[in-house]
């Protein structure tokens, strides 16, 4: 407990904007077969620094097979909130689950070059007190952590629905379940909310049996993965309405609400349009009457190829579909960031008006069945995936593997792990910087990416811009 | 008497100036619908939740009173709970949880709640019994009727003159980051005054035992 509000805690986007930028990066480090325990590294951010765009430390948990996905902090702006104030937080803990085994750990990141674990939660005890399993995406907010599970209960976590539970901000204990009506809600990935407006939006990826062990080709051309969003009324833990993007829309990934709290829009990926093989982005937002809206506002295109160098799974598509996987926006609201990870493409959208987004800034980097070099000359594996955007706009930082089982799928064959960034033009733009460029121990690939005191996929703001 | 009256000013200006007790909800509210109109609105609506809760802690007393011979331990029991309290806090230094779920529109009843979990009320409970203890001549002379009705116009009396002092101190520091300096000082200014309130209610408990055993 502090005396005054954690500096990292800003009242609004803008502020936050303002505040000095990041020192440190975490990124996830996993072993795509668990022959090696997962991990966190630290990486170092400070501009001038000998170590600068180096892994300055390491967090090895002591398990192996955790597969560590997405994660996030115990505190942030939403700590500000003038309902719940939980000012005086640190935003000292991120909260890391492993998707395979269900276990999450705290890692107290107080001194970064000194991080070590503070407490982990075992499996058992996540399954006994929630009903849930594969614990992804963590958002701090009113109630504590939430975090949400892409599985239910039993082996395969099919017995029940998944959905989010509540875990305490302060002495990680985990509370239970959300949900006190939860619809037609029947899968998980992402959720995200608007505090003031106190509304939610969850999205859908697939039950654990059809990601666990590789994509399933028949389910995706049944189109069985998840189309739907779900919007919350987040105090009342009620889903008010679900809104379905059409069957054809597999995988409704990342949800990006807009920053600004007057605000009433956000955005939606799309990894594939199985009528086209197209990559989407939908714009939601709430009308006068006070009902949920979309709109597909962004399609691209697959690249034709010739089957021969395409993968098994794609080879009688004859093409490369550009496989929208982590969407990210900046905390002005201005420009949405999509990840083509089948492409291996990173677009950078003006979403100015988000209803009409204009593609401002490009950059190529991997790709199915391309390969593009980083400019430095080096390998890029994979494609683009995880996207985070630095407070005040300026750096994009990106790494390459989506999920072990797909890795090897999309990509079979191929191995590494590589963090790069890129810088935003003064008008929008962006373009690779050749001096910053991970790769990754041996042996593991990387995932999410935070940045220190917050970034553009985690805090959560109660005031609005002025 | 005037320092009593005194302290149930200064107690609303304390309170005031709590971010718990909301005049952050004033500001965000009014920068939410971009309207400077909504600022004195949200203040009233978290006064008028505050005056229900001041109202609702000094209201059994007021009626519990009139059993003069009782008067003592009335006063005692009063300030033991309002120590204990204090003592609660000071121990349990986690948030109350439940106010996360009351909708962000509805700041009477999240006012009065933040009141009622704090012990806002309870602060004034050995204030109010201080008022309220009549000089002992005089209260043979009164019927038990009159002397509940004149506690209960004093349990009102206390209730809005605390109220008032809050929300001018807490409308003071809104208008203020609204109008002048800006967001950036929302968290500046907001200080971690769990330690003190804790400590100020088992003060105020000590003082009201102290009075009635001594006050007259």
């Amino acid at each position: 407990m502090n005396l005054r509000p954690d500096p990292t805690f800003h009242a609004s986007p803008k502020l936050a904007m303002q505040a000095p930028i990041e020192n440190y990066a975490f990124t996830v480090m996993l072993s795509p077969d668990g022959t090696q325990s997962d991990g966190i590294a630290v990486i170092d951010l400070k501009p001038g620094s000998d170590t600068y765009g180096q892994i300055v430390h390491q967090v090895i948990v002591p398990n192996k097979g955790d597969e560590f996905h997405h994660f996030g902090w115990n505190a942030c702006s939403s700590s500000l909130s003038p309902l719940s104030g939980h000012a005086f937080l640190e935003r000292r803990y991120l909260i890391v689950p492993g998707i395979r085994s269900s276990r999450i750990y705290v890692i107290d990141v107080k001194e970064p070059l000194k991080a070590k674990i503070h407490k982990t939660i075992e499996p058992e005890e996540l399954f006994a007190k929630t009903g849930y399993s594969r614990p992804h995406t963590i958002h701090c907010g009113p109630e504590g952590i939430y975090v949400s599970c892409l599985g239910g209960g039993g082996e395969d976590g099919t017995d029940g629905p998944p959905g989010i539970f509540i875990m305490d901000c302060e002495t990680f204990e985990i509370i239970g379940q959300y949900e006190m009506d939860r619809g037609k809600q029947d899968k998980h990935y992402d959720f995200w909310w608007n505090l003031p407006q106190d509304y939610m939006v969850s999205s859908e990826w697939g039950l654990p049996p059809q990601f666990e062990n590789g994509i399933v080709p028949e389910d995706l051309l049944s189109n069985k993965y998840g189309h739907s969003i779900h919007f919350w009324d987040l105090r009342a833990r009620k889903n008010i309405q679900t809104m379905d993007f059409g069957e054809n829309y597999q995988m409704a990934l990342e949800i990006r609400p807009a920053h600004d709290p007057t605000k009433s829009y956000g955005f939606c990926g799309v990894v594939v349009d199985t009528t086209n093989l197209q990559g989407a982005i939908f714009t939601w937002w709430r009308d006068d009457d006070g009902v949920w809206q979309s709109k597909k506002t962004i399609t691209i295109d697959p690249r034709p190829e010739d089957p021969a160098n395409l993968p098994p799974l794609l080879q009688g598509f004859g093409a490369v579909p550009p496989l929208v996987t982590d969407i990210d926006l900046s905390l002005d609201d201005k420009y949405l960031y999509v990840a083509c990870w089948g492409l291996g493409e990173m677009h950078q959208y003006d979403v100015s008006d988000p209803m009409n987004p204009v593609l401002a800034g490009k950059v190529e980097l991997g790709g199915i069945a391309k390969g593009e070099k980083h400019p430095n000359g080096k390998d890029f594996v994979f494609g683009p995936q995880m996207v985070e955007i630095s407070r005040d706009g300026k750096r994009v930082y990106w790494t390459n593997s989506l999920y072990s089982t797909w890795d090897d799928q999309f990509y079979p064959g191929e191995e590494g792990g590589q963090m790069v960034m890129a810088d935003v033009g003064e008008n929008g733009g962006l373009t690779l910087n050749t001096d910053f460029y991970i790769d990754f121990p041996k042996g593991l690939r990387a995932h999410q990416i935070r940045l220190e005191g917050g970034d553009c996929s985690t805090d959560s703001f109660c005031y609005p811009s002025v | 008497m005037t320092a009593l009256w005194g302290a149930v000013i200064f107690s609303g200006f304390y309170h005031g100036i709590n971010p718990g007790m909301g005049w952050p909800l004033a500001v965000s509210s009014a920068l939410m619908e971009r309207n400077h109109r909504a600022l004195p609105k949200a203040l009233l609506m978290l006064a008028f939740g505050h005056f229900l809760a001041m109202i609702a802690i000094l209201l059994p007393f007021s009626l519990m009173i009139f059993l003069v011979e009782w008067e003592l331990q009335i006063r005692l029991a009063a300030s033991a709970l309002v120590i204990a309290m204090g003592i609660y806090l000071l121990i349990n230094r986690r948030h109350p949880k439940f106010l996360a779920r009351v909708h962000p529109a509805r700041l009477a009843l999240w006012s009065f709640l933040a009141a009622m979990a704090h012990g806002a009320g309870l602060m004034l409970v050995p204030i109010y019994l201080g008022i309220c203890a009549i000089a002992p001549d005089d209260t043979g002379h009164l019927a038990a009727q009159a002397l509940m009705s004149s506690n209960v116009m004093t349990a009102f009396a206390v209730a809005a003159a605390h109220t008032l002092a809050m929300t001018l101190a807490g409308g003071i520091i809104a208008v203020v980051i609204y109008f002048w300096l800006g967001l950036k000082f929302l968290s500046r200014t907001w200080f971690n005054l769990d330690l003190a309130w804790a400590l100020s209610l088992i003060i105020v408990g000590l003082f009201g035992a102290y009075s009635a055993y001594y006050g007259h």
